[in-house]
């Protein structure tokens, strides 16, 4: 196994003369976020990259308005396209043209209700979605008037919790955080005398490490629970299920880039992170303290029998 | 007998003086009465006047679209920005080689931080002493130490060719309003425009016209800096007094030297001001501008709070708080500082002893530096960053009973008692209410003129459709504005009367001013939960500071002999406060109350970030999908609140001014 990985290693080391002639020189730019997961797993493929002979280069954006970027070639790729927060963003410039589909991780996501496991010695039913709705009360705030209160998601990630609260005559207010951080802040809030609290939440994410929890089991996506009524259990209403516990975590490519770095593209086509592995990335940033660049050199060392077949497929 | 006729000049003057003001008083009163007659009659009045039917709103976002569509596409403007930004891009690389070595051109090596240290400490020194050589050092060997080097010299990369744009094209806009008035009244709305529109409106022209990346950072905040470099500039030229312009004529001046000799230097100190400002204002955006591709500080500072790590992203707001001190303490002392005369014959090396002194220190920590590897880099793990213990201090603090109590008892009081009932209020009034209302205050304050913009602009701001929103967020203005007046007022007075905390009044407020609003948002949360309050309480701290600012500066302006005329009148400390003293002052506290509302219109779209119901949530919802004529429909709501308070506020403060002819 060492010695494979070594020979890999030896041939990924003297292609660069080969990649160089087919790849351009241009660095490749790979745009960064603000979350842990994101910022790892661009620097382990820059890393790559690299060691392909290739010049790379990182670039913050917002994570909504990099598609825009993706689609005029400004930046190459994205490598962690979420079905839930970033889907309509993403196929708005699909269709707007200039970027692709590359694939999909390995990795599933989930995004829905979630709460730390402290609200379930307050609400033993838990996790199902109709024990939830008979303690919406002690959910209640000084502003929501007697009824629980459901944090959600950024509007921007377009979720949808105040349909699901109409669509199932529940007993809760919705009201949006505006960002992450505000979700953590709120979470971070209450631990220390572990007040009840349902927020919106998704997996993988570093949370999980910090405040373990559940998801709230609502009545199960069926396909069109969004755009026909009669899908769920309300025959009248919308958004009646839970999210899908499987939506993808694509990749996007600028379409110019398969020309312009041939072997950098192929790369990105076939390699695919799973759900241990990206928790385990953002966790080395998130509870070890490590810089993103030596996190990268370290998911690395520890994983060259994953990546090492990517690259020597591409070059 | 010249004094009786001028006795019956002022006995004329206050008469016709008191019929306007019985004159304005019966407008204003009809106004808001028939305002107030609206609201008591909603039910019974046509639905037009209570909200615009949608059917009456215009297509503004599709047209706004095809707009942008048509500059981008088919007169080819991105192919010119684009060019533009291919030369910034070439400028922020090469400031970025030198600073920490980003593999372009001119491919030097990365400076050690050593070195930058101690020749800013050098510089200090030439232009302050001692002190500012201190601050100046130790501001850079606090970046290192904490193991911020990196961020901070990425951020600095793009400080260093915006300031300079900034400052230039400031200057020659400045310039050209002075020389031609048609020009400078074309230029001023824009300004104003450019200054009000909400920053969700900057992010995705600026990432599709400049390219993602430093590029369309440094654009943003040049943008963003600017104005207050032109206004200072016209208000330096303009002042440039008239026997020396006539002692350069004579002298034969051609028309270049004029303004090389004899109007730049003598506007000298307002063209410094200006550049302090445009510094304040760069390192203000550094964060926001992390949105569009601004590395270093600002996007770690995101990156940390996105993973809940609130010591590391305090830490980052120190860094950013010190170095726009210590970039803001230069700048003033180079304004002080005037150009030193030598004696004829002076040896070369004393004319230039600084100069040489910073060359040596440079080629000293150089060499130490390829000894002393520390000097040269200091890992993270070196570094002495105090991250997680601070989050648990701060984290015990957030728990603490009595902590929790108070808190508790302000959200509850503040949001059920005040902010839900008038949120509610506003939201009640009928359309043509407010805008009748907004039209009476107008006219209250600046005369017919400001009474017709408000009532062209809040109309035009129901007919771009977003009226409930907008009341949120002139909600949310009104209330954080109002609250600024009443806390900090009474602080501003305090000070004023005393040298010391008046100086510690002012170095708060520029903290405040540059230290980064994000960080305080998410412990407000943690305090305040989601809810209205936490986002007055983080728009407060902005809109205090020129509300503090411009007080202690009005009243610390009120000429000396005026108060000891007042003294020896026998007046208390109160009757000169008040009749002699705030009078005076309340042209400059208008200005600055002008601002804390435009700094307040800035920050109530970035709460945002916390959780509203208002035109910045509407906004954050345009970014997924790049919705740009919705945005800007979203935007110029907020532009046209902004402008018709701006516009009414400063037409007051104009009036005042000429009545005590200032």
């Amino acid at each position: 196994m060492k010695k494979l990985s070594a020979m890999v290693l030896a041939t990924a080391l003297t292609t660069p003369l080969a990649a160089a002639a087919a790849d351009s020189d241009d660095p490749i730019i790979i745009p960064i976020h603000n979350w842990s997961s994101q910022i790892v797993m661009s620097n382990v493929v820059g890393q790559m990259y690299e060691e392909m002979g290739l010049n790379v280069e990182f670039v913050t954006t917002d994570s909504q308005a990099v598609y825009e970027s993706v689609r005029l070639g400004d930046v190459a790729l994205e490598l962690e396209v979420w079905e839930g927060a970033f889907g309509h963003s993403f196929r708005e410039a699909l269709s707007k043209g200039g970027l692709h589909d590359a694939g999909d991780h390995d990795a599933v996501t989930r995004e829905d209700w979630w709460y730390p496991m402290w609200t379930k010695d307050a609400c033993p039913g838990l996790p199902d979605w109709q024990a939830l709705n008979d303690c919406a009360e002690i959910f209640a705030t000084a502003e929501s008037g007697g009824k629980g209160r459901y944090l959600d998601g950024p509007v921007d990630w377009l979720k949808h919790g105040k349909e699901r609260v109409e669509a199932l005559g529940m007993n809760f207010v919705v009201v949006n955080a505006g960002s992450a951080a505000a979700l953590w802040a709120e979470i971070g809030a209450a631990e220390p005398n572990k007040r009840p609290v349902v927020v919106f939440n998704w997996t993988p994410n570093f949370a999980e490490a910090v405040w373990p929890g559940e998801f709230v089991e609502f009545p199960a996506w069926e396909d069109g629970c969004d755009s026909d009524p009669s899908k769920g259990p309300n025959p009248d209403a919308l958004y009646d299920c839970g999210n899908p516990a499987t939506g993808y975590l694509k990749k996007a490519a600028w379409d110019g880039m398969a020309d312009k770095w041939p072997s950098a593209y192929c790369v990105l086509t076939k390699l695919s992170f799973t759900n241990p592995q990206i928790a385990e990335m953002a966790k080395l940033v998130d509870t070890d303290e490590l810089e993103p660049e030596e996190a990268a050199d370290e998911w690395l060392a520890a994983n060259r029998g994953v990546v090492d077949p990517w690259i020597s497929a591409c070059t | 007998m010249s004094d009786s006729t001028r006795v019956d000049a002022m006995r004329q003057g206050a008469e016709a003086a008191s019929i306007g003001a019985t004159r304005t008083r019966t407008i204003v009163l009809t106004l808001i009465g028939a305002a107030i007659l609206l609201a008591v009659l909603k039910p019974w009045i046509p639905s037009v006047l209570v909200r615009l039917p949608d059917d009456a709103i215009l297509p503004w976002a599709d047209w706004l679209d095809a707009g942008f569509s048509w500059l981008q596409n088919d007169i080819g403007l991105i192919h010119v920005t684009r060019t533009i930004s291919g030369w910034l891009g070439f400028l922020t690389d090469a400031a970025a080689n030198i600073l920490y070595g980003k593999a372009r051109w001119p491919r030097l090596e990365a400076l050690p931080w050593s070195v930058v240290a101690a020749c800013s400490a050098v510089l200090g020194f030439w232009l302050g002493g001692w002190r500012l050589a201190l601050l100046a050092g130790g501001t850079f060997v606090w970046t290192a130490l904490m193991g911020q080097w990196r961020w901070a010299m990425e951020t600095l990369s793009v400080i260093a060719v915006a300031v300079p744009f900034g400052f230039c094209i400031g200057l020659l806009l400045g310039m050209c309003a002075w020389k031609s008035r048609r020009f400078e009244e074309a230029l001023r709305p824009v300004l104003l425009v450019l200054q009000t529109l909400p920053f969700y409106s900057y992010l995705l022209p600026a990432v599709i016209f400049f390219k993602v990346g430093p590029t369309a950072a440094s654009v943003a905040t040049i943008v963003y800096s600017m104005p207050p470099m032109i206004l200072m500039t016209i208000v330096g030229l303009r002042k440039v007094p008239p026997d020396v312009v006539e002692a350069g004529r004579m002298s034969g001046c051609t028309r270049w030297q004029m303004l090389r000799y004899v109007f730049l230097p003598s506007a000298r100190s307002e063209i410094l001001v200006g550049l302090n400002q445009v510094i304040m204002l760069a390192l203000a955006m550094v964060v926001l501008t992390a949105f569009i591709g601004m590395p270093g500080l600002g996007a770690k500072l995101l990156a940390m709070m996105n993973s809940f790590k609130l010591g590391r992203s305090f830490e980052i707001g120190v860094t950013i708080v010190l170095l726009a001190v210590t970039l803001d303490r230069l700048s003033k002392a180079w304004v002080v500082k005037q150009p030193e005369h030598f004696e004829r014959g002076t040896p070369w090396w004393q004319r230039h002893l600084f100069l040489l002194l910073g060359i040596a220190t440079f080629m000293l920590f150089y060499l130490l530096s390829q000894f002393l590897p520390i000097l040269d880099e200091i890992g993270r793990r070196q570094s002495l960053s105090r991250g997680s213990e601070i989050d648990t201090l701060i984290k015990g603090f957030l728990g603490i009973s009595w902590v929790k109590a108070i808190t508790d008892f302000i959200r509850w009081f503040f949001n059920i008692w005040v902010l839900i009932p008038t949120e509610l209020a506003l939201l009640f009034l009928p359309t043509f209410t407010v805008i009748l209302a907004m039209t009476g205050i107008g006219y209250l304050l600046g005369g017919w003129f400001p009474a017709l913009v408000a009532f062209l602009f809040f109309s035009a701001v129901a007919q771009l459709g977003w009226w409930d929103r907008a009341m949120l967020t002139l909600h949310s203005t009104l209330t954080a504005v109002f609250l600024a007046m009443l806390f900090g007022m009474p602080l501003a007075i305090w000070a004023a009367q005393r040298e010391r905390a008046s100086r510690w009044m002012i170095f708060a407020c520029d903290t405040a001013q540059t230290f980064p609003s994000f960080i305080y948002l998410l412990p407000a949360i943690m305090l305040f939960g989601i809810t209205p309050i936490t986002v007055i309480l983080a728009i407060l701290i902005y809109t205090m500071v020129p509300v503090v600012r411009y007080t202690v500066e009005g009243l610390r302006g009120v000429p000396r002999e005026i108060t000891e005329a007042a003294d020896m009148a026998g007046a208390t400390r109160w009757q000169k406060l008040w009749k002699v003293e705030f009078p005076l002052a309340m042209p400059t506290i208008a200005v600055g109350l002008n601002q804390a509302f435009i700094f307040a219109f800035f920050m109530v779209i970035i709460a945002a970030f916390i959780g509203t119901r208002d035109l910045g949530q509407e906004m954050q919802r345009t970014l997924a999908g790049t919705d740009l004529g919705k945005n800007f429909t979203l935007g110029f709501s907020v532009v046209f609140m902004a402008l018709s308070l701006d516009i009414a506020i400063n037409s007051w403060a104009r009036k005042r001014r000429e009545i005590l002819g200032q």
